[in-house]
C-alpha cells in the first residue's frame, strides 16, 4: 500500500501535467506520422496526447547515441526534395500543413547516385535531383528502351497516387508494357523496392508511383546533422501547439466496446480515454492490441492481417577521413544487385547480400565549407527475422561480426577499390542493425522494415474510432509518414462530420 | 468589418497556410485556386483557422462560397458583423 502511494506520488512529481484520463485523440507511437497526426490536431485545438513506448522520438527513423557518436537509424536520406518555388509536391503540402518553413529543415541536396547492376557493378545508371539526368543516362545506355522509357513516365507522371480508395495493380505489369529489357526494368524497381516496397517481388502501382516521384522526379537531401534535425523541427512544433507526449510509456491493450476503442492501458498500467485513437504501431500489431472484454485475449492473438516478410541488415562504418579522401568518390546512394535478376524478396540466409544499397552521408552538399567531421560508410542489405530473432546473445554478437564483413566485402565491389589495410586503418568504429533492432525500434513483428505488404489507404480498422497511421496507411518514405498522418488527422478528425 | 477588410482576414490566413504563395497581386474577382497552388487541404486549413481564429464556422455546403476573395467577403463579412466585429 505504501509502495503504491509512492509510486503516486512519483508520478505526480515527474508528469505534474499529465493528471488528464481523457483526451479528444489519443495517438500510439510518436514517430514521423505520430507527430505530424499530432501537430495537425494540437494545432486545431484537440487536446491530444502522444504515447511512446521508446524514451527517444522517431521510431524507423531515430537515432541513438553510441560511443559519444550520433547514429541515425533508418534515414539514408530524405526523398521528395524539391527546390523552392516547385509546387503541389508531397514535400510543399507537407510543409504547409505543418506550418514549417523549409529553411527549418534546412535541406542539403545529395551530389549524385546510381544505380550498378552486374557483377562489379558493369552497367551504371547516373542520377541526381535534376531527373534530365537519368533520363539521359537510360537513353545511353538503353537507347532502345528510350521511347517506351517516356511513355511510361508520361503515365507516372499522370497517376493519381495518393487516390484512397484504388485497388491493387501490378506495377511489373504496367512497367513491362512499356520496358522490354529485364535489365533495365531491375534497375528502376531496385531503387524503388529498397526505399519502400513491403511487397517481395512485386508491389502496387500506386506505391510504385509514390516511390518514383520521391527518388527521381523529385530527389534526395539530408539536414546537416541528419534526421534529429527534423525530429527536432516536429517535435518543437508539436509541444508549441500545445500537444503532450508520454514518454517511456505505450499502449499495453485497446478495449474495444460496442465497436469502438473505449479504453486504452498503458504499460504501466494507467487507464486512459479518448474520442479518437489514431495508432502508427502497423495494421497486425494494432489489431493484436484490441481486447474485447467478452472474448478471451488469447482469441485476439490470430489476426487476419499480414505481417511483413521484408526486413534489412545494415553496417555503419564510421571513418577517420571522407569517403573520397579514401578514393570512393563523389556519390551519395548506390544501389546495387550482381547477379542476373534482382530478387527482391525474404532472405533464405541471415543476410542476402546480392543486392544492397550504400550511402555516404557525407556526400551532401552542405555548402563549400562544411563537411561532417568523420566519413560515414553505410551498408543495407535484405535480412531474414527469423534466422536472427532467437539467437543467444552471444552467437548474435558473433553473427553480427560475420555478416557485417560480408555486406561490407560485397558492397566494396561496387565502389573504386580500396586495399583492406587501408580500410581497417581509416575505421574508427563500427555498428550494425538487424532485423532484431528493426522490431526493437519500431515493434513491427517480423521485423517488417515497411510493415504489412497490405496497405489500408483509408486507415480504418475493426473499431469506429480507431484509425491508423504511418507505414500500413501507405504513404511511404518519411515526407509519406508525415503526410500519411496529416491526411489522417484530417480524414477522420479535422474534417469529420 | 467591412468587406475589404474582411478580404485582409482571408488572404492574412492565405499567407500563414501557404506562405510560399505571392499574394501581392490577387485578383479579387479570380477564383482563388485559379491564381495560385491551393488544394482541398488547403481549403480545409482556411475553414479551420476562420473557426480557430476568429470563431467563424463555415458548413462544408458553403465551402464554394470561398472561391475567390469577392465571394469570401460576400459571404463572411455578415458573419463577422453578426460576431460583433
Amino acid at each position: 500500500m505504501r509502495l503504491c502511494v509512492f509510486a503516486l506520488k512519483l508520478r505526480s512529481v515527474f508528469h505534474p501535467l499529465n493528471t488528464s484520463t481523457h483526451y479528444d485523440v489519443a495517438i500510439i507511437g510518436a514517430g514521423m506520422s505520430g507527430l505530424a497526426a499530432g501537430i495537425r490536431l494540437a494545432h486545431f485545438g484537440k487536446k491530444v496526447c502522444i504515447f511512446e513506448r521508446h524514451n527517444a522520438v522517431g521510431g524507423l527513423n531515430g537515432f541513438y547515441s553510441l560511443g559519444g557518436r550520433k547514429y541515425d537509424v533508418g534515414l539514408h536520406a530524405m526523398t521528395n526534395f524539391v527546390r523552392p518555388g516547385v509546387k503541389g509536391t508531397p514535400l510543399t503540402k507537407l510543409l504547409r500543413q505543418l506550418r514549417i518553413d523549409r529553411d527549418e529543415f534546412a535541406l542539403c541536396e545529395q551530389k549524385q547516385s546510381r544505380v550498378a547492376f552486374g557483377p562489379n557493378g558493369e552497367t551504371s545508371l547516373r542520377f541526381t535531383n535534376d531527373f534530365a539526368v537519368f533520363e539521359s543516362e537510360v537513353a545511353r545506355q538503353f537507347p532502345a528502351q528510350i521511347d517506351g522509357f517516356r511513355a511510361l513516365v508520361q503515365v507516372i507522371r499522370t497517376h493519381d497516387e495518393v487516390a484512397l480508395d484504388t485497388g491493387y495493380q501490378s506495377a511489373r505489369e504496367i512497367v513491362r508494357r512499356h520496358l522490354s529489357d529485364p535489365l533495365l526494368e531491375d534497375m528502376i524497381f531496385c531503387p524503388v523496392m529498397y526505399y519502400g516496397s513491403a511487397n517481395e517481388h512485386d508491389m502496387d502501382f500506386s506505391q510504385f508511383v509514390i516511390m518514383f516521384k520521391a527518388l527521381f522526379f523529385e530527389g534526395f537531401a539530408r539536414p546537416f546533422d541528419g534526421v534529429r534535425v527534423i525530429l527536432r523541427v516536429l517535435v518543437d512544433k508539436y509541444r508549441q501547439a500545445g500537444g503532450e507526449r508520454r514518454m517511456k510509456c505505450g499502449v499495453a491493450r485497446i478495449v474495444a466496446q460496442n465497436g469502438r476503442a473505449a479504453t486504452l492501458v498503458l504499460d504501466d498500467g494507467t487507464e486512459v480515454t479518448a474520442d479518437h485513437v489514431i495508432s502508427s504501431a502497423g495494421a497486425a500489431e494494432t489489431q493484436r492490441l484490441i481486447e474485447s472484454p467478452i472474448t478471451h485475449p488469447q482469441s485476439q492473438i490470430t489476426t487476419g492481417h499480414p505481417v511483413g516478410r521484408l526486413s534489412y541488415a545494415e553496417t555503419i562504418t564510421v571513418l577517420d577521413r571522407q569517403p573520397a579522401a579514401l578514393g570512393w568518390g563523389d556519390d551519395t546512394i548506390i544501389f546495387f544487385n550482381d547477379s542476373e535478376r534482382f530478387t527482391y524478396a525474404r532472405s533464405e540466409t541471415q543476410v542476402d547480400t546480392r543486392s544492397g544499397v550504400i550511402c555516404f552521408p557525407n556526400n551532401f552538399d552542405y555548402g563549400p565549407d562544411r563537411q561532417l567531421a568523420e566519413g560515414w560508410f553505410r551498408c543495407t542489405c535484405l535480412a531474414s527475422h527469423a534466422l536472427w530473432a532467437d539467437l543467444p546473445e552471444e552467437q548474435y554478437r558473433a553473427d553480427k561480426a560475420a555478416r557485417y564483413a560480408e555486406i561490407q566485402r560485397s558492397a566494396r565491389r561496387f565502389l573504386p577499390p580500396v586495399d583492406d589495410a587501408t580500410l581497417t586503418a581509416a575505421t574508427v568504429a563500427t555498428d550494425m542493425f538487424t532485423p532484431r533492432t528493426i522490431t526493437k525500434f519500431t515493434g513491427h513483428l517480423g521485423g517488417a522494415i515497411y510493415g504489412s505488404p497490405q496497405k489500408i489507404r483509408d486507415g480504418r480498422t475493426a473499431l469506429s474510432n480507431l484509425y491508423l497511421c504511418g507505414t500500413d496507411q501507405g504513404f511511404l518514405g518519411i515526407t509519406g509518414a508525415m503526410l500519411s498522418g496529416i491526411s489522417m488527422a484530417n480524414l477522420h478528425v479535422l474534417a469529420a462530420k | 468589418m467591412t468587406k475589404e477588410e474582411c478580404k485582409q482576414v482571408v488572404l492574412d490566413i492565405i499567407a500563414d497556410i501557404a506562405p510560399d504563395e505571392d499574394l501581392t497581386n490577387i485578383k479579387p474577382d479570380v477564383r482563388l485556386r485559379d491564381q495560385m497552388e491551393l488544394d482541398s487541404m488547403d481549403f480545409l486549413d482556411i475553414v479551420m483557422e476562420l473557426r480557430k481564429q476568429h470563431g467563424i464556422e463555415v458548413p462544408e455546403a458553403d465551402y464554394p462560397q470561398l472561391a475567390s476573395l469577392d465571394s469570401c467577403a460576400e459571404y463572411l463579412t455578415p458573419k463577422f458583423i453578426a460576431l460583433g466585429k
